[in-house]
Order: C-alpha cells, then sequence, then structure tokens
C-alpha cells in the first residue's frame, strides 16, 4: 500500500481507461442507457454539483458513515477498556469480534429491519456493525504488543492507570489504532453504499449516494447512474490519500509503520 | 544515620519453573553507599540482571527486601531510574529533545518551557547538540543510548541503573559512551549501579567490583577498585587476574554441578 495514489504514470493510466471508455462507447454503438458516453456522464456530475443534489446526497453518506465510524470508535476502546481488566471480557470481545467479523454486514439488514425497522436507526446499526470489530481487533493487538521496555519506562516515570494509558498505551498502539481505522472506512464505505440502496426512500435524509444511483437507474437516468458510480470512486479514492497523508505525518515520520 | 543509601538485605530471587522453582539469586546482601559506583559483574545466568529488577521495583524478591534511605521498594519509581540494553526505549513518537523534555516534565512537574531547556542543556553534554529534532529511529544504536543516558540523569534520580546498556555497541561507540558515563557522574555524583559482564567496562567505571557467580546466583567476592576512570593500568592487572580467576573457578563449579 506504499504506492502514491498520484503518480504520472497511474494518471496517464487514468486518461487511457477514460479514452478507451468512450471509444469503446463510440465504436461499438451500444445503447447510451446500457452504457452512457463519458461527456454526458461528466455534464450529469457538473450538473449535480451545480444544483447541489449530489453535494447533499455525498453529505448524507459521508454523515452516516462518520457518526457510525465514531460510535464504533467509542464501543471498540470501551470493550478494549473492559477487556483490559477482565480476562472474561477480553475473550467476550474476542469470541464476538471473531464471529461478526467474517459476517458481511449487509446480512445483517433484515435483522435491522425487524428491529429498528426501516429508518436511520437501522442503517447505522448496520454500519456501526461493519466499523466495530475490526477497530476493536486492531486496538487490542495494538495495546497487547506494547513493547515491554517502553511499558516499564512509563512505570519507572511514576505513570500509572489513565496517566500510563495516556502516554505510552495509546501513542504506542497508535499503528494498530490507525489500521483499525483505515480497514473500517473500507468495511464502512462499501456497506453504507449498499445499505442506502434499501433503506434510502426512508431515511430522514435524502438517501445518500446509494439511494441516489437506485433511483436514477429506476428513472433510466444512467448517466445519473454512473455520475454516481464515479462519485463513489473519487471519494473513495480522496479518503485513502487523505489516509496516505496522515501516516507519512505520523507513523512513518516516527517510524512506527512497518512494525 | 548510618544505614547505606541502598540496603539489599538477605534478597532471593525466584521464578516459577514448571512444577519447580528456579533460584535466580539466592541470599544477596549488600550495602551501597550514596554516590558509589557499584559494578554487577558476572556470567549470564548469574542473576545480576534479575538483582536490578529488583532493585528498580519490577520484580519483587522471593525472600529479603530492599530498602532505599531506609524505605523498603515496592514499586518502580523515577528515583531508580533505569537505563535499559534495548535500544527500543525511546519513545519513538517524540523526538530527541521531547523524549528528555517530556520526562522531565512528567516526573518533575515542571512547566514545559523550563523542561526543555534543561533537556536541551543535558542533550548538549551528551554530545547530541545538532540532534533535538530527530526521531529516535533515524539514530544509531550508540545515539540512542546516549538518549536513554540524558533522559535517565535528567531527572536527577537519587540512584541511576544501567542494564548492560553498552553490550550490544561497537567497541569504539561503547568506549565514548563509558567516558560520557563519567563524565556526567562526575557531575551528578548520584548512585550508580551497572550490570556488565565485561572485566574491563567494571574496571573503568566502577568503584567497587561485586563478582557474582552462577548455580545459583549469589554473591562470590566483592573488590574495591582504585583504578576507575583509568584504562590499561599496569597496577590493575593483578585485580583483574583474580577477578578473572574467580570467575573461572565458579563457571567449572557450575559445570561440575550439572
Amino acid at each position: 500500500m506504499k504506492i502514491p495514489l498520484f503518480n504520472w504514470r497511474r494518471i496517464v493510466v487514468v486518461i487511457a481507461l477514460l479514452v478507451f471508455w468512450e471509444a469503446a462507447v463510440k465504436i461499438s454503438g451500444v445503447s447510451p442507457i446500457m452504457v452512457p458516453p463519458l461527456e454526458s456522464v461528466i455534464a450529469s456530475l457538473i450538473g449535480g454539483i451545480r444544483d447541489f443534489t449530489l453535494i447533499s446526497s455525498t453529505w448524507a453518506t459521508l454523515k452516516n458513515l462518520l457518526i457510525a465510524m465514531g460510535i464504533g470508535l467509542v464501543i471498540a476502546v470501551a470493550l478494549n477498556m473492559l477487556a483490559f481488566v477482565s480476562i472474561w471480557a477480553r475473550e467476550t470481545l474476542q469470541t464476538l469480534a471473531a464471529a461478526l467479523n467474517p459476517l458481511p454486514a449487509i446480512a445483517l439488514l433484515p435483522v435491522a429491519f425487524l428491529w429498528f425497522g426501516a429508518g436511520d436507526a437501522s442503517l447505522l446499526f448496520v454500519l456501526v456493525n461493519s466499523v466495530v470489530w475490526a477497530m476493536a481487533l486492531n486496538i487490542f493487538t495494538g495495546f497487547s504488543t506494547v513493547p515491554v521496555t517502553l511499558r516499564n519506562v512509563g512505570r519507572i516515570m511514576g505513570l500509572k492507570g489513565m496517566a500510563l494509558f495516556r502516554h505510552v498505551y495509546v501513542p504506542a498502539a497508535l499503528p494498530y489504532i490507525y489500521t483499525g481505522i483505515k480497514i473500517s472506512w473500507a468495511f464502512g464505505w462499501r456497506t453504507v453504499i449498499a445499505a442506502e440502496l434499501v433503506f434510502g426512500a426512508t431515511a430522514s435524509s435524502n438517501g445518500g449516494l446509494g439511494w441516489r444511483i437506485f433511483v436514477n437507474r429506476f428513472n433510466l437516468d444512467s448517466e445519473g447512474t454512473f455520475a454516481g458510480l464515479l462519485t463513489i470512486v473519487i471519494i473513495g479514492l480522496l479518503i485513502e490519500a487523505c489516509f496516505q497523508q496522515v501516516e507519512r505525518c505520523t507513523i512513518q515520520r516516527w517510524g512506527m509503520a512497518d512494525r | 544515620m548510618n544505614e547505606a543509601s541502598l540496603c539489599l538485605d538477605g534478597v532471593g530471587i525466584r521464578y516459577r519453573l514448571g512444577a519447580s522453582d528456579f533460584v535466580a539469586v539466592e541470599n544477596v546482601s549488600l550495602e551501597i553507599k550514596s554516590g558509589e559506583r557499584v559494578m554487577l559483574l558476572g556470567p549470564s545466568g548469574c542473576g545480576k540482571s534479575s538483582l536490578l529488577k529488583v532493585i528498580a521495583g519490577f520484580q519483587k524478591p522471593a525472600t529479603g527486601e530492599v530498602r532505599s534511605n531506609g524505605r523498603k521498594i515496592t514499586e518502580p519509581g523515577p528515583d531508580r531510574f533505569v537505563v535499559f540494553q534495548e535500544f527500543d526505549q525511546l519513545f519513538p513518537w517524540k523526538t530527541v529533545l521531547g523524549n528528555v523534555a517530556d520526562c522531565i516534565r512528567l516526573t518533575r512537574k515542571l512547566p514545559r518551557a523550563e523542561a526543555a531547556s534543561r533537556a536541551a542543556k543535558i542533550l548538549d553534554m551528551v554530545g547530541l547538540a545538532g540532534y533535538f529534532d530527530f526521531y529516535p529511529h533515524t539514530l544509531s544504536g550508540g545515539m540512542k543510548q546516549r538518549v536513554a543516558i540524558a533522559r535517565a540523569w535528567s531527572v536527577d534520580p537519587a540512584i541511576l541503573l544501567m542494564d548492560e546498556p553498552f553490550a550490544a555497541l561497537d567497541a569504539q561507540t561503547r568506549a565514548s559512551l563509558q567516558d560520557e558515563t563519567v563524565k556526567i557522574w562526575r557531575e551528578a555524583r548520584r548512585t550508580l549501579i551497572f550490570v556488565t559482564h565485561s572485566i574491563d567496562e567494571a574496571l573503568y567505571l566502577g568503584d567497587k567490583i561485586v563478582v557474582m557467580g552462577r548455580s545459583p546466583g549469589r554473591v562470590l567476592r566483592i573488590f574495591d577498585n582504585p583504578f576507575a576512570e583509568t584504562r590499561d593500568q599496569p597496577e590493575s592487572a593483578e585485580l583483574r587476574h583474580q577477578i578473572r580467576a574467580l570467575l573461572a573457578g565458579n563457571q567449572v563449579a557450575a559445570e561440575e554441578m550439572r
């Protein structure tokens, strides 16, 4: 994952792919409803930005995911604090995470529907489940692999309890905490789009990007559907670039990235 | 007021090894005066590092106790700062200056600026003037140990414990860090307890050399060393020979017992 997102080769490849798309559509004469030409997709994208609907859809999706990740982080940290104190809590955390992490979050949609009905609560439930286990497991690994020498140095300095936690455990576990957040973002981003396809209509906000591509398809607005997909790809890439930047300024700078 | 600054009273250390106990150290009693430099010298397995862990407060002795200024030691604290052998004892997320300054700030509750200027002074002393903003992973092993020594002295501990801090360094770097240790000790005159398996290191750095043996770990003999701060004095050959013979004798005895 050390490849920078925007080097010149990558830009060449992206342009080539776009040219291929445009050429394939023009030469094959495929119906623009099946595969719309690039220029109309971009026009739809710009239109969506102009009339603000695309921006508000994107914001709705990101907001839901950020809230879920916030809740997930709080739960993951709380579970880890319990696991720190009690061996039974540790076993419970590991069992739950092992059981629920491989479960595709979207498979919980029917249960969410049953418990919370159609709406924001169901969406959040599914999203939190998709992010919390990767976070909890990584934080757990992070805390349990803090080098003994560093823990001992903290104790020599007279640090105990929360102070030891804050000054030694949290920074030493940062590479793992960071990995947890990165992985749960990747899980969550996939889940939120899928969940919006189902819950978008009933959500209090405008339904997000997932609902937007669903509705556009329903209205035979293929340009809009593709513009939505393109937006999802672009946001994904931008967030990934942000993660790399943060990594460069912190754990890579400290020589902690390769552990 | 006759109690020595550090007093080891019948200290025994055991580790659980399966069903039985393994005796690492048996019945060690030592009195160390304030400002004294004491070397714990012996082969691996003689319990010298275990003894240091007990003095640091990381481990409880199975028998006996350790008293510092008359108070029983029960937990680690900044009054007995440790320099470890491991190069990863610095916090990687802090700069060289940050490692030392934050240590001062946390242990002595000094304001940030004051802690930083104290830290800078000590780092200058150990020859790290140009490296304040470097992160530990960019430093060589010798420089990391310099920072660790600076950090330990910066809190002005009553006792400094050094656990083979130079064992993993090349000969030149080791010699220069030994000089650094002498220099800083002269400045502060604090008690120094130094674990080593090198007779030369013990002769150069110690006022007192506690020679330890194996099976079980115990003190064989304590030597006064008048040759501290000198290297390769012809007069030190006799003492060097005595220590070597003592260690060799213990080695043979330990092997015959197996």
